[in-house]
């Protein structure tokens, strides 16, 4: 029995599957994306936390915002320099990047994370006002 | 203590500090971020290749499906197509089955002695589920992965990742696979740890991808969800390895000894495959008790190296016993020599 | 039987405690009643097999040649090569496991090294060492050892402790088969001269006079005759057998234990009747054959060469007689070789017809190209068709479960005819449990070769699943006869019944067709084949 025209059938898929982000991405270097900061961003020139920090724990910070303020009332975030502010994405965050296909989304993209807080804070960036 | 898993313990802790040092204190992240995985995945590759290319070259001599069912035979008789399978079709699905499903592990039993004497064999269905939980969520992972290696990231990795993360718990949003790993990793690790009989038959070869691939999922969990890692510098380097268009060293700088560790486990773990017990991935496909159609009475199945052999042949069974055969009246091709008999 | 441990020392090795000391550091202790005797020389050198001689397997010098581990080297590679399933086998198994309670010699002896997996590491360790770069590097920390003497002892008591049933494959997620390991490892040991002499005679005696018992033409004859007056005391009819005759449709093969052992003989008998009873209502035409006159095949538990040489006198045979296809008789591993090796190694049977019942017109499809058909399929399918006159009610006296022998169930799957066969002649069936029959069937303990008289402590402990299984419907349904369809079972279950569940008999199959088929011509039965009497009768035969 000669099996052997199956078997290396079977190894060049398998070598393809291996392969695979190779060839999807044959010649086209892919390198992060530059984020847009806004006038008022640059501005203003500081975060609520340090830049390196906010870049990976902002979800986390988000959380907390808000369930101190649905769940505790609380409205005020005083940092670690001791500056206050308004626990809010819309508000305080969008506030400032209010360019949230350029800043946001292009890092949402690139790391492929699907966020769920736009569900309700786009159709209504400013609520409150 | 049992230095069979302690070895393969050390070992693994070993080779995380090898690669956390390595960058933190000694700064070769270049080592670990894109020599390393290239010569790793290149020795995958080529070691799988010919792994499997070797079994190939061996013969498949004789046709030796293990029987699981009814053959086919009689008009009336209903034959079991699946577990004893006459046709191609047969063997595809067999086989399929076997290797999405683990059916024959589906089967396992588990023998128990009464204090009556009585001997029962109960369905034993623990282990089953753990290598099927071990092996789709370790599949959902890697394909999970493709995110940090596709730019831009297809749909359908996207979807997958809206399915895992389909509770909404935590946040980042908990994928459900990650921990579904961990626990089955650990499962698998543990049954061979603490019952008996299988701690016995284990090796070091057994603990130390188990211990591995905990460890993969440990930094990676711990990199999503409690140290957080700088996630666009770790997608720069990604997409460099696979368009070869590497980002600054200072990016690579940027990136936490964590995730280093992280990658030079997956690293080990592509280039022991090839040489280990992980080939049964491979192998499967191969094993003849399974993928042959038991029709050997059908259809002739030929030995490519099928030899003549020595054989006492009638005719010399005849002249051993012609004598004796003629008085018993039995048949002779050759009659007895009347010559013979009248020379007296 | 008398040196044997009580059923007590058996059933408290069923609480199954690994060893203290590492399984590598654990030395074989080849132990009195659980090994068979080395071959005899003679028979070894009948077959020109290598390195023949005296050798004692409880001496320290076993005798080796000089150069033996470049001979097991050389031989280990030389069967990597040429058989897949024994390389693939070497290199994926994981240890998860699963196969260690599937198998009867570990459930019996509850030593680890019966588990599937361990005798499979028994020669994987080796391999580790000798054809892998890791095994090379690692060493022991890699699961590989070097072979020494005491590597060699530990593979001839373990290969010797494995009945190559396949009933670990059933269970193991890649299918490795240790009967295809045993087989690997018992080729080894013979490239040596270490086979164990109740393998070795039959293999010689069959060699020569064409069955394992070594029965000569003329004796092979005479006890057919004597069968043919027993039958004709019981059943008032003289069936005529022939033998050797060409020109016939078609030739019998049988295992010659049939032919010699009881309860085997009552199952020749039942053929004998058939076949009478088929030539005298529909003119059927079969012969015997004194040269092919074994079956059963031990060479196969040698080597596949030798296998090969013992197998291919039923071609030779049915191709002098001229005869259209060839029938067999009921016998396990020889319908493995039958069905997944003879064709590929004796073949092509292209001087044979595609087997039809000449009574039914019935195709055997399935057995096109080997052109051999098993018994219970042949009888099955007369009647089906309504070909036999059955009464079932003379087998009424007995209360019947089926052993499925393992290799028909993992190397043929021929489940269903001897069941339906079963069913049309007698009333009283009773499965064992679902995990015990079928393609989970437990093996009678003593197979491939195993059913020697000076091992029967191991005989017995691997025979305690499939004992138990039987006890149990007999405490349940009074179940008083374990009928089977292999001649090493009709030779090994009556010692394996008597020790464990004394109160039930072995039956071939056709033994209780022939009980229950009416011959054309018969007296009223008052007894059966053993002359036991029928059920009413039991006053009548000592009037």
């Amino acid at each position: 029995m000669n099996d052997k025209g199956k078997i290396v059938t079977g190894l060049v898929i398998f070598a393809a599957l291996v392969t695979f982000p190779f060839w999807y991405n044959l010649g086209k270097a892919a390198p992060p994306p530059e984020v847009v900061l806004t006038e008022k961003a640059k501005a203003a020139g500081e975060c609520v936390m340090p830049k390196e920090e906010i870049r990976t724990e902002h979800m986390q910070l988000l959380d907390v915002w808000r369930d101190t303020q649905v769940r505790d009332g609380q409205t005020v975030y005083i940092n670690a320099k001791g500056k206050a502010y308004t626990m809010s994405l819309s508000n305080t965050c969008l506030d400032c990047h209010s360019n949230y296909k350029d800043f946001c989304d292009r890092c949402h993209a690139y790391a492929s994370t699907d966020p769920y807080c736009w569900d309700c804070h786009i159709d209504n960036p400013k609520e409150g006002e | 203590m049992n230095v069979k898993y302690m070895y393969s313990f050390l070992a693994v802790i070993v080779l995380f500090l090898i690669a956390y040092v390595g960058t933190e204190a000694v700064g070769l992240q270049w080592l670990f971020g894109v020599l390393i995985p290239y010569v790793a995945l290149a020795v995958f590759l080529v070691g799988f290749i010919r792994r499997v290319m070797g079994w190939a070259r061996s013969a498949v001599p004789f046709r030796i499906p293990t029987t699981c069912g009814q053959q086919r035979t009689l008009p009336w008789i209903r034959p079991n197509r699946i577990d004893n399978p006459s046709t191609t079709g047969g063997v595809i699905a067999r086989m399929f089955l076997e290797i999405v499903a683990f059916r024959s592990l589906f089967r396992n039993t588990r023998m128990k002695a009464k204090a009556d004497g009585r001997i029962t064999y109960q369905w034993e269905i623990f282990l089953w589920v753990g290598a099927l939980a071990f092996h789709y969520a370790f599949a959902v992972v890697l394909a999970r992965h493709l995110r940090f290696f596709l730019e831009p990231v297809p749909a359908p990795i996207k979807l997958l990742e809206t399915v895992d993360a389909f509770f909404q718990f935590g946040l980042p949003v908990v994928y459900l696979s990650g921990v579904v790993l961990l626990i089955a990793v650990a499962y698998l690790a543990l049954r061979r740890i603490f019952i008996p009989m299988v701690r016995y038959i284990s090796l070091a070869n057994d603990f130390f991808p188990l211990f591995l691939i905990f460890g993969i999922a440990f930094t990676g969990i711990l990199m999503r969800y409690f140290s957080k890692v700088d996630i666009l510098s770790i997608k720069a380097l990604t997409m460099g390895l696979v368009s070869f268009s590497f980002p600054d060293t200072e990016v690579l700088k940027a990136i936490d000894g964590l995730f280093y560790g992280h990658l030079f486990f997956v690293s080990v773990l592509l280039a022991y495959f090839p040489f280990s017990k992980l080939m049964h991935m491979g192998g499967i496909f191969l094993s003849p008790t399974r993928n042959l159609p038991n029709d050997t009475r059908m259809h002739r199945h030929v030995n490519p190296w099928n030899y003549p052999v020595d054989v006492h042949t009638y005719a010399e069974y005849e002249d051993d016993f012609r004598e004796k055969m003629v008085e018993a009246g039995l048949p002779v091709d050759k009659p007895l020599e009347p010559a013979e008999a009248e020379k007296e | 039987m008398k040196d044997l441990p009580k059923p007590k020392d058996f059933y408290s090795r069923l609480m199954h405690r690994p060893g203290s000391t590492d399984w590598m550091d654990t030395p074989v202790d080849i132990r009195k009643g659980m090994y068979c005797y080395a071959a005899n020389p003679k028979s070894l050198n009948i077959l020109s097999a290598p390195f023949a001689r005296d050798w004692n397997p409880v001496e320290e010098d076993w005798k080796l040649p000089e150069n033996w581990q470049q001979i097991l080297h050389e031989g280990f590679k030389e069967r990597l090569e040429r058989f897949r399933s024994f390389k693939v086998f070497m290199d994926i198994c994981v240890r998860c496991g699963a196969c260690a309670d599937k198998c009867h010699f570990f459930i019996g002896t509850g030593d680890p090294k019966n588990m599937p997996v361990l005798r499979a590491e028994l020669l994987r360790s080796v391999y580790r060492n000798d054809f892998t770069t890791f095994g090379k590097i690692l060493g022991r920390v890699g699961g590989a050892r070097p072979m020494t003497l005491n590597v060699l002892k530990e593979w001839w008591y373990y290969m010797f402790q494995c009945s190559e049933c396949r009933r670990c494959s059933v269970f193991c997620p890649y299918g490795i088969d240790t009967a295809e390991i045993t087989i690997m490892g018992r080729e080894l040991l013979n490239l040596l001269g270490l086979n164990i002499d109740w393998i070795a005679t039959p293999v010689s005696n069959c060699y020569m006079t064409g069955n394992h018992l070594g029965i000569q033409p003329h004796a092979y004859k005479d006890m057919l005759d004597f069968f043919v007056d027993d039958i004709e005391e019981v059943t008032g009819v003289r069936v005529e057998p022939s033998f050797n005759r060409k020109g016939a449709d078609i030739l019998f093969i049988t295992p010659s234990g049939d032919v010699f052992a009881d309860p085997g003989t009552y199952t020749c008998m039942g053929y004998m009747m058939l076949f009478h009873y088929l030539r005298e209502k529909y003119g059927f035409d079969i012969t015997w054959s004194t040269y092919a006159s074994e079956g059963g095949n031990f060479g196969f538990f040698t080597s596949h060469e030798t296998m090969k040489r013992l197998n291919a006198k039923m071609y030779a045979e049915a191709k002098r007689l001229g005869v259209k296809w060839i029938l067999g008789g009921e016998c396990g591993h020889m319908w493995r070789v039958i069905n997944q090796y003879m064709d590929t190694m004796n073949g092509p049977a292209d001087f044979l017809e595609e087997p039809v019942s000449p009574i039914t017109g019935t195709k055997f499809e399935n057995a096109k190209s080997t052109k051999m058909v098993h018994i219970a399929e042949f009888t099955a399918d007369l009647i089906r068709h309504g070909k036999l006159e059955l009464d079932k009610s003379r087998n009424n006296h007995l209360k019947v479960t089926y052993h499925d022998s393992c290799n028909p169930a993992r190397g043929m799957g021929l489940l269903e005819e001897p069941r339906y066969v079963i069913r049309n002649v007698c009333n009283h069936f009773y499965e064992m449990p679902e995990n015990t029959i079928r393609e989970q069937t437990f093996c009678c303990g003593s197979g491939a070769g195993l059913n020697a008289g000076e091992n029967m402590e191991l005989r017995m402990a691997g025979g305690l699943p499939r004992a138990n299984a039987v006890k149990h419907v007999h405490e349940q349904h009074g179940v008083n006869m374990l009928a089977c369809i292999c001649a090493i079972d009709r030779a090994v279950f009556p010692p394996l019944m008597e020790y464990w569940v004394p109160e039930v008999g072995v039956t071939g199959l056709h033994e209780m067709v022939a009980n229950a088929l009416v011959m054309p011509g018969e007296n009223k039965r008052e007894t059966d084949l053993r002359g036991e009497p029928l059920e009413g009768m039991e006053g009548d035969t000592d009037e």
